[in-house]
């Protein structure tokens, strides 16, 4: 239970390492955790700023999709209308055609009917007088006769 | 070493003392008395038997002192090279880790030493914040060294205590004790540093004359009580170094004692005591590294405060 210099060299001692520690050892330390917990703090800051970005891009995204259903919606409507009118264009436009071609053909029957009349008369008219020839026993002269003939043709 | 157990339990508790012996002065050194062959006497007992030789000295010398009587003998002139070797070390080691660490600091992921080191600065830390409400940029480092150091020299107790001592006696020391805090001169030597402390932010707070009025009228304001408060009150500033001493330092020996009076039991049967006692310091240890550190920031926020 002496006491001596000891005292003075703990002191000593002491005072050094207090020194040293304040010097070396807390401020490194002290900064690495501050820092550290601002980062921490920065960190979930940003997460919870991730967090609400990511609800209204969400959202963003239900709209654009509500939209883009709503826009693809009315092209099919749309298109549902073009694809009736274009079937009832090309409806009114074949009956057209139809009724186009139905008269032609008719026009051209007819024209060939009148074509046949006007041979079938000539040929009539020959005929009866070729037949008045045989009956006459003579020629007619067709000159003499062109106009008796012409009234008989116009006649059948 | 030693024969029966109170010269065991006397050497376990001797400092190795390196010290200035004045001249003139008669060294008593204890010699085996040897019979013709040359071979140690022993008594029924078994121990050796000793005869005294005396030797004076002719001019004051600085050796080691050879016994508990020359250590005594050499006053204030002497140090204990064992308590002031070991807290040095183990401020070294203290100061050699935390640094280590501080200068590899990082504010990204921490590693295991790192994940320690910030265990016990954010402790120190809190502790800190929470008792001293002023500013000042050495408390902190200051507690931080108390509690480390304290801590590592109290942890030197869990070290059986025969080991150390029973080495440093086969290369020749005479004594060995390896717990500074077990020696009243390093826990005053700390308790003193921190009084110096407090005398120092006591007069830079307040004042030479304000820190003189604190102690000439508190308790009593009344220039008739200034005799009675300043006797009050120095008497109560030198009691906080004295308190802070004593209690790491009792605590410390009391708690060596026991120890050492569990290595007188047979060997075999130590570990039934030993074991309890030593789980018992992880309490204690830690606990009294603690109360220093708590007090010494109580003590200075003290200081620091102005109750004017």
């Amino acid at each position: 239970m002496n006491m001596n210099l000891t005292i003075l060299g703990q002191m000593i001692a002491f005072a050094i390492f207090v020194w040293f520690c304040m010097k070396f050892v807390w401020p490194p330390l002290v900064a690495a955790m501050r820092e550290r917990q601002e980062k921490i703090a920065e960190g979930l800051d940003a997460a919870n700023r991730a967090t609400r970005d990511l609800e209204l891009a969400q959202e963003k995204a239900m709209n654009q999709m509500r939209e883009g259903k709503e826009k693809a919606a009315e092209i099919i409507e749309q298109a549902n209308k073009r694809a009736n009118q274009i079937i009832d264009e090309a409806k009114s436009a074949a009956r057209a055609e139809g009724a186009r071609l139905v008269a032609a053909a008719q026009a051209e029957v007819e024209q060939e009917v009148n074509r046949a009349k006007e041979e079938l008369r000539k040929q009539v008219s020959e005929l009866a007088v070729a037949g008045a020839a045989k009956i006459l026993g003579k020629s007619v002269d067709a000159a003499a006769h062109g106009d008796l003939l012409n009234t008989l043709a116009d006649e059948l | 070493m030693a024969c029966n157990s109170q010269e065991y339990i006397a050497h376990h508790l001797t400092n190795l003392t390196y010290g200035k012996l004045p001249s003139g002065y008669v060294r008593k050194e204890l010699v085996p008395v040897k019979d013709e062959a040359g071979n140690a006497v022993a008594d029924e007992s078994g121990c050796p038997v000793t005869t005294v030789r005396e030797t004076e000295l002719t001019t004051s010398t600085w050796t080691i002192a050879a016994n508990g009587q020359e250590a005594k003998d050499m006053g204030f002139m002497a140090v204990h090279v064992d308590s002031l070797g070991w807290s040095v070390f183990m401020g070294l080691l203290f100061v050699w880790f935390f640094s280590r660490v501080a200068k590899k600091a990082t504010s990204g992921v921490p590693g295991t030493a790192q994940n320690l080191v910030e265990a016990v600065v954010g402790f120190v830390d809190n502790t800190v914040k929470e008792t001293f409400h002023g500013r000042s940029p050495l408390i902190a480092p200051l507690a931080l060294t108390i509690f480390v150091w304290v801590f590592l020299m109290n942890s030197l107790k869990w070290i059986p205590v025969d080991v150390v001592p029973g080495i440093a006696h086969a290369l020749g020391a005479p004594y060995f004790k390896i717990v500074p805090t077990a020696d009243p001169n390093g826990t005053l030597g700390l308790s003193i540093g921190v009084f110096l402390l407090i005398i120092f932010y006591s007069i830079k707070v307040k004042g030479a004359v304000g820190f003189a009025k604190e102690l000439s009228f508190t308790p009593f304001n009344h220039w008739l009580a200034v005799p009675f408060n300043l006797f009050l009150e120095i008497l109560g500033l030198l009691t906080k170094p004295l308190s802070l001493a004593l209690r790491l330092f009792g605590n410390m020996y009391a708690g060596e004692v026991v120890f050492i009076l569990i290595a007188l039991l047979p060997f075999y049967a130590q570990w039934v005591l030993n074991v309890p006692w030593a789980i018992f310091h992880i309490l204690v240890i830690p606990l009294q590294a603690f109360i220093f550190m708590v007090l010494t920031i109580v003590y200075l926020s003290q200081a620091h405060e102005d109750h004017h």
